[in-house]
């Protein structure tokens, strides 16, 4: 049995997990569904095959992170979600017409797909740019102030970048032909902007609080300062990389396809990781800490012992599923 | 004027009103479709393999219309029932985490393999899929009825400074309507999903399909629902004797009965008046409930007038009556409906149009016993959102009316079409499949006769008929 404040840091980290397991899984599908092209049915058939078997149980991180929120700190997701209503709103909406058109522009009458697609890559973009949206109100302290939407839109056009670049690192390594040398063209794109709104948001995030700026820039947390380090480093690899790809000749030897998009999990990794040190022990920033909105020890408990059982079998079939699917992407069919 | 509690009520009624369609088909779906497999490996049959196609496609699109629309739901705990997690979050919290850690992770994931894998994994481990997903959508069926029949009869917790503490997770997990509610809700998804299939079956079988595949599937869902809709009537007689143990006043708000009183009537219809506690226009049995609910013809049966708190009627009256009359109707149609099929195979007797029609038309019956039946016992609980411990006003969000107001309008329109496109497609699915070429070795196939040649030969007795008329 565990202390009610070690449960607050177990959880605390459980549901940063959660979010990051997110941001790199659902991020990939997103950016897959905004980079969708209209006028390329093929494409878009091979694009959103890449993405078919795994989008649902993607999805489900979104669940847990919330649920986990909503469990382990209620009075925190509660102080959160209404300081964010109308957002997570849209958020919501964008996901559920990503997830239906998913099945609709496969099964409903063919005149009716390029519709669907369209809802594909709108659901897309409306779900990511409102996460961006969120994520610059939070580091914002919720502050209800022009300057502080402003710098919210500009985190939502960071993030939507983002997932479009580790969605078109996902395609890189899934795809071939024209529409991975497509893909190569877009992750060169992506991969500039979501830089610099990296960039943005790590330098408001030092401006707009002292505590922030003093946890980073004092001598004795000079380790820390690894993590812009590595982030920069991962991005210049990255970019070699893609660099390389497109410039490939047919007679060249292999490349690694798929080091762009680890890459990518790796800056999503230590940026979030970067923030994740922000606001340590906050919840709310500035408002609740994660011990002042802990629930009851009796309950976190309980769900701990499932927890420690259940989170090794998910990732194993996880695992197992990424297996079946490993490769090239095929014709996506039901049967 | 609307304000935040009332709005905040409706979209979460319309919420969780939208949502239940889509798990009540596909959680005994699911099993329908491990039936399929399983069929299909022991006998090697290829029209089990026609028959899993199909209707896994159909199972796909209704999973992804649940998944999305149950994600808002875990949304509104936070932001517009706040009260909810600050009173009972120590005990709703495990319950809802071990829902998404046990059972959604095990349900999506294997679903990309059940869905797309079938060609990239042993046939054994694709069976085995299809059983991981069954397993985890009546897991989840568990954990969620599990923590909303703890709202109904909470036990197994104590209160410290108004908040609820567990103190025996087996009494809460397993709360005395639970059982009874698991049971019930089961037996209602494995009905909806009966009549559903048995009622595309029939569409196909009306436009001409005369594979083997619509024939079988109708068999099977007839079979099941034949066998399962008396069930359904006995379990769901036995939730409502737990009820009246635990939830007397709901009991009284379903009868009608305003007072208490020994030798109660059954009404089969009549329209409660809460203005002069009587019931308007009514046509009762005598004695009836009494007999129903306490085995005596002169039980007594407590009256609304016996309770502090008690929920609004004329809702709970009229949906109860609405579950029953359904489910009836259901017993009636499958056993006819199965003895007409019978008669078909055995004795060469044409399946009657206007049975295929019936059919047609229950293939959502389902959707309205279900939701007449949650509403009647959500509604029942009222004012309370968890019985004796916290009223709905008092979990009510502060958030400001007009914000809720958006986005209960979002959501009536995104579900409107979402309804709309999801009716027209399994339409649209039904008619494709007419199209698609029966299976070419056709060795199990000769003995019966098509039934394009049966239904051509029914029309025309029907015109016959006409004209002698």
């Amino acid at each position: 049995m565990f202390e009610q404040s070690t449960l607050a840091i177990i959880f605390a980290g459980l549901m940063a997990f959660s979010i990051l397991v997110y941001a790199i899984l659902d991020g990939y599908d997103l950016g897959v569904g905004m980079l969708l092209p209209l006028d390329n049915q093929k494409d878009s058939d091979s694009m959103i095959a890449s993405i078919g078997p795994f989008w649902d149980a993607n999805e489900t991180w979104l669940v847990l992170a919330v649920g986990l929120l909503l469990i382990a700190f209620p009075s925190a997701h509660s102080a959160i979600l209404k300081a964010l209503y109308l957002p997570t709103v849209l958020m919501l909406i964008g996901l559920i017409l990503r997830g239906v058109a998913f099945d609709f522009r496969a099964k409903a009458s063919f005149s009716h797909k390029p519709t669907w697609d369209k809802a594909f890559k709108i659901g897309s973009f409306l779900a990511a740019s409102t996460q961006g949206y969120m994520l610059g109100l939070y580091v914002m302290g919720f502050e209800k102030n022009v300057v502080s939407v402003c710098f919210a839109l500009i985190s939502a056009l960071g993030v939507s970048a983002a997932y479009c670049f580790i969605g078109s690192a996902w395609l890189i390594m899934k795809t071939e032909g024209a529409l991975q040398q497509r893909a190569i063209r877009y992750a060169k794109r992506t991969l500039v902007i979501s830089f610099i709104g990296i960039c943005l948001v790590s330098v408001t995030n030092l401006i707009i609080d002292s505590s922030i700026y003093q946890r980073w820039l004092s001598t004795s947390m000079s380790l820390l300062l690894l993590i812009p380090v590595f982030v920069f480093a991962l991005y210049l690899v990255a970019w070699r990389s893609v660099k390389r790809l497109n410039s490939r000749k047919e007679s060249e030897p292999k490349l690694n396809e798929a080091l762009p998009f680890l890459a990518c999990i790796a800056i999503f990794a230590l940026s979030f990781l970067g923030l994740a040190i922000s606001f340590y022990p906050y919840i709310v920033p500035n408002q609740i800490t994660i011990w002042q909105s802990v629930s009851a020890a009796e309950s976190l408990n309980f769900l701990l012992y499932g927890t420690i059982v259940v989170i090794p079998s998910i990732i194993g079939y996880t695992v197992f599923s990424y297996w079946v699917f490993w490769g090239k992407v095929e014709d996506l069919r039901y049967y | 004027m609307l304000d935040t509690e009332l709005l905040s009520r409706i979209q979460f009624a319309l919420n969780i009103s939208f949502h239940i369609l889509f798990p009540t088909i596909t959680i005994a779906m699911c099993w329908f479709l491990v039936f399929f497999k399983v069929r299909f490996d022991l006998t090697g049959d290829a029209v089990w393999m026609r028959a899993y196609r199909f209707w896994v496609k159909i199972f796909a699109l209704t999973f992804a219309i649940g998944v999305v629309s149950g994600i808002t739901m875990s949304f509104q705990f936070g932001t517009n029932w706040p009260g909810f997690m600050e009173k009972v979050g120590n005990i709703a919290g495990p319950l809802l985490g071990y829902e998404v850690l046990t059972a959604f992770f095990l349900e999506a994931t294997f679903l990309g393999v059940m869905l797309f894998g079938i060609k990239r994994v042993p046939a054994k481990i694709h069976t085995l899929a299809t059983i991981m997903v069954a397993i985890g959508t009546s897991l989840s069926a568990f954990w969620i009825l599990s923590l909303n029949s703890w709202m109904h009869t909470p036990t197994g917790f104590e209160m410290r400074d108004g908040v609820a503490f567990p103190v025996d997770w087996m009494a809460i997990i397993f709360n005395p309507s639970f059982p009874y509610r698991f049971t019930h809700v089961l037996m209602a998804s494995a009905l909806t999903a009966s009549f559903l299939i048995a009622g595309v079956s029939a569409f196909r079988l009306l436009n001409g399909d005369d594979k083997r595949a619509p024939k079988l599937t109708l068999k099977v869902s007839l079979t099941a629902a034949m066998i399962l809709a008396p069930i359904q009537i006995f379990v769901g007689d036995l939730h409502g004797l737990n009820t009246l143990e635990h939830q007397p006043a709901k009991i009284a708000a379903m009868e009608g009965i305003w007072h208490t009183e020994k030798g109660a009537p059954l009404l089969l219809f009549a329209v409660p008046n809460a203005e002069t506690q009587q019931n308007d226009f009514a046509i009762a049995i005598p004695k009836l409930a009494s007999l129903i609910l306490t085995h005596q013809l002169d039980g007594e049966i407590k009256g609304l007038n016996d309770f502090d708190k008690i929920p609004p009627v004329k809702p709970i009256f009229f949906s109860f009556r609405i579950m029953v009359a359904m489910g009836f109707l259901m017993i009636i149609v499958a056993w006819l409906a199965r003895y007409k099929l019978y008669r078909q195979e055995r004795h060469q007797q044409v399946m009657p149009v206007w049975i295929l029609k019936t059919l047609v038309l229950m293939s959502f019956s389902g959707w309205v016993a279900t939701l007449a039946g949650w509403y009647v016992t959500e509604i029942g609980r009222q004012p309370y959102l968890v019985t004796g411990v916290l009223t709905v006003k008092e979990a009510v969000t502060d958030i400001d009316a007009a914000n809720v107001g958006l986005s209960l309008l979002l959501y009536i329109l995104v579900y409107s079409i979402l309804l709309v496109a999801y009716l027209s497609t399994l339409r649209v699915m039904a008619l494709r499949a007419v199209e698609i070429e029966e299976i070419q070795e056709q060795e199990h196939s000769s003995k019966t006769k098509t039934i394009k040649q049966e239904l051509i030969n029914a029309r025309s007795n029907n015109t016959q008929e006409k004209a002698h008329v």
